[in-house]
């Protein structure tokens, strides 16, 4: 990605000159669509997944050309409760039992009883691709955005660090690391933190056709993708035949990442290890759900400012007529 | 007595401002709050001031200020051009901050629509809405900083 041209533009004359230009060195992954249009989600079976992490050697290998390289020493930063958020060194790389920005996709274990017997079951955790994602809705850039196929992306030449994408994540996924970002050019000191990362779940390869590394490289099919009216039906037909339970249909409104568990999710969430870069499996309500009543109230309200100015004129003038008939 | 000849006696023209200034400043507030910079440089922890650290609080209050604006700004149109336009008239200062309102407020109801479920706007779009949003408003504290200073008002006597 051209990272070099795309800073030094942001610095050039106006900002609207600077978001031109930065425009044109974004490339266009919104052309990564599905064949109908429609948006991609995936159906990922918690029954087969065997925590082999072939899925997560998968995604570091073809995603390591997007992993931060930030320069050091890191700039000085204040105030003083700004904290740098480093996982550049050898061993911050090599962390694989959580989200890290190298590390876009996890495996969580969880030991719960499944028809009477222990088992333990493991699960690929990574960003669940909202279809209506907080993260895109509120980043105050738009470096994080929704793409037309239903995958979320974080812009690494754009994005300034500032954590509220993983603020507002429901699932606390995107990852922050310090030293690398368009923030090193504006105000190193003073705004921004670094970049934010995550699962773009292989929009590139998608875009030119291939599977997402983490689907194609699993040995036991854990996950398929497909578009999202499919996936669903599939994961309907497996509640209903096989009894098993679904997360991500209706979580936070909806996500284009479906689960499906031979345990309810309350049971398999008490089972599992939550924290910084340890997604949960709670429910979610829609995060976004105010924006969506409000702006109906804001197509309302010029139609009630009308009428009240209607009004209010209406009697204006016709009390003026009257005044006018009084003094004649 | 007529409306004509005691132009002063609009109610309006005692409630327009105080009301335009509200919603400006609380517009304005919870709009620099998208950005994290609140709690960053401790204004979040002033008692009273914790709500502008919660990104989905001053979003939701944002959201309100647009619904009260856009019925504010129908009403002072109506009222201006029904009522108040034989006893005044537009200074050029005013035309500049209309346009600039008006900036603002194309640019904000592309990003409510961008954050909409169902609708996705390219990625060239989605930036550039996001920024020139903030860039306007920038624009108007500027411009209204500046006529403040000058005393360029909206309205002037005919």
């Amino acid at each position: 990605m051209p990272k070099e041209l795309s800073r030094r533009s942001f610095l050039k004359g106006s900002l609207a000159a600077a978001c031109a230009t930065c425009a044109a060195q974004v490339p266009l992954p919104a052309s990564a669509k599905s064949k109908d249009g429609q948006e991609l989600a995936t159906l990922i079976d918690i029954r087969k997944c065997i925590g082999c992490e072939a899925c997560v050697e998968a995604c570091r290998e073809v995603n390591d050309f997007k992993y931060p390289e930030p320069e050091k020493p890191f700039p000085k930063m204040y105030p003083k409760r700004v904290k740098v958020a480093d996982w550049s060194d050898e061993e911050g790389r090599e962390v694989r039992d959580r989200l890290t920005p190298y590390n876009w996709l996890t495996i969580q274990w969880a030991t719960v009883s499944v028809d009477g017997e222990e088992t333990e079951l493991s699960f690929p955790r990574r960003c669940m691709h909202c279809q209506n994602p907080p993260c895109a809705d509120l980043c105050p850039w738009g470096a994080a955005r929704k793409l037309e196929n239903g995958i979320t992306v974080i812009h690494p030449d754009i994005c300034f660090g500032g954590k509220k994408c993983q603020v507002v994540c429901p699932w606390d996924i995107p990852q922050r690391q310090t030293g690398v970002g368009l923030y090193l050019d504006v105000l190193p000191s003073l705004a921004g933190n670094g970049v934010m990362y995550k699962c773009d779940r292989c929009y590139n390869r998608i875009a030119e056709g291939e599977m997402p590394a983490c689907i194609e490289e699993c040995p036991e099919d854990v996950q398929v993708i497909g578009p999202r009216d499919e996936i669903v039906k599939e994961a309907h037909r497996l509640v209903e035949e096989e009894g098993v339970y679904i997360y991500g249909e209706t979580e936070n409104g909806g996500t284009n990442t479906l689960y499906v568990s031979p345990v309810p999710y309350e049971t398999l969430n008490l089972a599992i290890s939550k924290g910084p870069g340890q997604p949960h499996f709670d429910q979610v309500e829609d995060q976004m759900a105010h924006a969506d009543n409000l702006a109906k109230a804001m197509v309302i309200a010029p139609l009630a400012g009308l009428a009240a100015a209607v009004g209010r004129v209406y009697n204006a003038t016709k009390k003026l007529g009257d005044d006018t008939g009084d003094a004649s | 007595m007529t409306l004509e000849t005691t132009p002063r006696a609009y109610a309006e023209l005692k409630f327009f401002k105080p009301l335009y200034f509200i919603l400006l400043f609380t517009m304005g507030l919870t709009g620099f709050g998208q950005m994290p910079i609140f709690k960053r440089y401790y204004i979040a922890d002033i008692p009273g001031l914790g709500w502008l650290a919660d990104f989905y609080a001053t979003h939701y209050i944002h959201y309100i200020g647009a619904v009260v604006l856009f019925g504010f700004f129908v009403y002072a149109a109506v009222v201006y051009f029904g009522l108040m336009r034989k006893a005044f008239q537009l200074t050029w200062a005013a035309y500049i901050r209309i346009a600039i309102l008006a900036l603002i407020a194309v640019t904000g109801i592309f990003r409510v629509m961008k954050n909409l479920p169902d609708v996705v706007f390219s990625p060239l779009f989605t930036m550039v809405i996001d920024i020139s949003h903030l860039v306007f408003m920038m624009f108007l504290i500027v411009f209204g900083i500046l006529f403040m200073v000058f005393k360029k008002r909206w309205l002037v006597e005919k």
